[in-house]
């Protein structure tokens, strides 16, 4: 019962076809907090690209539960958070509706989030990132989830906010036996709360 | 009053403007044919304001019914030519890179050759007149329409928020519903507003080349390249008045596309 990578190997089509994965193999167990680290560009949110069904790989595949997962249909036990929440918010779309997308959320959630009701009524473009970030998270918390990868999902966001984000996710994380997935550029943050870190190695 | 407000209002007026010049132009599409060689070429006048014709023809209801079968006409083709573009647009944008390649090459192509020729061509294949016209200008108007529905689709189609509704298990209906619908529809209507001026402009142009409708149609293109015999010995409003009057429809229909652009732009849509 695992999220796993074997001998993946990816680049986005174009003129150079250009690998970025090349043989990259990495598992992740309900539980466990993986922490992943490498110099951008190496291919870290390609990754979390794949192992979240987002893309296909070229060779090599991506396994959950022994399930090739580009093939899941419907909620995908395993969510992406994106570094940029304002991205992954419809612009157009009040911030409750964008919440309540997939289904009812828990509101423990929102209220351990700190995510405030007033600000269910409001467009994207009238929140920060770091309050985006939270609609994200709790979009990504349905029942059925059992991994998360957050890809430097703190990156831009102030300490204080940074320190309640990662208090939320640990905590849920640990109640539900949630596999993370977690990239980052900051050395003192996946030592703080990853279990184990790996680091990518160079693609082509 | 805000300017959501003044927008709204001004759409208002300006369509029940145009809409009085499609009625008011089907009435008096049978007195403007009337001849009466005891009244040519009068200036204008209180009693006729556009002047009269070397065949005694008020030259006001000529222009009004003109303006009435252009706006007509704009219509028809606009909204053929919309609907052309979105089934093709949506089509490149949701069907493969084959049938995305064969449409783009198709809108190339199009828009490759210079409007006002094709409309001529086409034209002159269905046999001048009506058709020839309307199929012309809507055959011809589709594409930067299509382009704009498939670019606005496919950049959707990539985007991390609908990529996100993918795998939350939101169903094809409801995104398209939810997030597509919302984009792309206001880009739409404000594309499909502002083709009238392009095909109403393109409908006289061709009339008055010689290759659009019959002469004996009191369309604002017959009125003008009419008037350009007369033009030279000092029938100066044969011209002026028609070809003014056109501008104006134009300006209004592309004032109420610009309306509309902002009115429905997303970063104005809850202000």
């Amino acid at each position: 019962m695992s999220l796993e990578a074997s001998r993946v190997t990816f680049g986005y089509g174009g003129r150079k076809k250009q690998m970025i994965l090349q043989d990259i193999s990495l598992s992740l167990s309900p539980g466990e907090r993986l922490g992943l680290k490498a110099p951008s560009g190496r291919g870290k949110t390609t990754l979390c690209r794949l192992l979240a069904g987002y893309e296909k790989p070229l060779s090599g595949q991506v396994l959950l539960d022994g399930v090739p997962l580009y093939k899941w249909r419907g909620a995908c036990p395993v969510q992406m958070i994106w570094q940029h929440p304002e991205t992954a918010v419809d612009p157009l779309l009040r911030l409750g509706d964008t919440l309540r997308e997939a289904g009812p959320i828990d509101p423990k959630i929102l209220e351990r989030l700190h995510i405030e009701k007033a600000w269910m009524d409001r467009y994207p473009s009238e929140l920060s990132g770091g309050e985006l970030q939270r609609f994200c998270l709790a979009r990504a918390l349905q029942p059925t989830t059992e991994y998360l990868l957050c890809d430097e999902i703190t990156a831009m966001l102030d300490l204080v906010t940074q320190a309640q984000i990662w208090k939320f996710l640990l905590q849920t994380a640990e109640k539900r036996g949630l596999g993370l997935l977690i990239v980052s550029h900051s050395d003192a943050l996946l030592e703080r709360v990853c279990t184990r870190v790996e680091e990518l190695p160079e693609g082509m | 009053m805000n300017g959501r407000k003044g927008t709204l209002i001004f759409w208002g007026v300006a369509s029940l403007i145009l809409f009085c010049l499609v009625v008011i132009g089907l009435f008096v599409e049978e007195a403007a044919t009337v001849t009466d060689f005891s009244r040519t070429n009068l200036p204008p006048s209180l009693q006729y304001p556009f002047g009269t014709d070397w065949m005694g023809r008020d030259m006001f209801q000529r222009t009004l019914a003109g303006l009435s079968l252009s706006i007509r006409i704009g219509l028809l083709t606009a909204a053929v030519s919309a609907a052309v573009a979105f089934v093709l647009g949506l089509c490149a944008a949701t069907l493969g890179s084959r049938v995305d390649a064969c449409i783009s090459w198709c809108i190339d192509w199009v828009m490759g050759i210079p409007h006002i020729l094709l409309v001529m061509l086409i034209s002159i294949a269905c046999g001048r007149g009506f058709t020839g016209v309307v199929v012309g200008v809507a055959l011809s108007h589709w594409t930067s329409l299509a382009r704009l529905v498939r670019g606005e689709i496919l950049q959707l189609r990539q985007a991390p928020y609908m990529l996100a509704a993918e795998k939350l298990g939101v169903s094809r209906l409801k995104q398209a519903g939810r997030h597509v619908m919302p984009h792309v529809l206001p880009q739409f209507i404000t594309g499909l507003v502002l083709l009238f001026p392009h095909a109403i402009l393109h409908e006289a142009s061709v009339t008055f080349l010689g290759f659009g409708l019959s002469s004996e149609q009191p369309a604002i293109g017959v009125i003008l390249s009419e008037s350009m015999r007369y033009l030279t010995t000092g029938k100066w409003w044969l011209a002026l008045f028609p070809g003014l009057s056109l501008v104006f429809v134009v300006v209004l229909f592309s004032l109420l596309g610009d309306g509309l652009r902002r009115w429905l732009d997303p970063a104005s849509a809850h202000r």
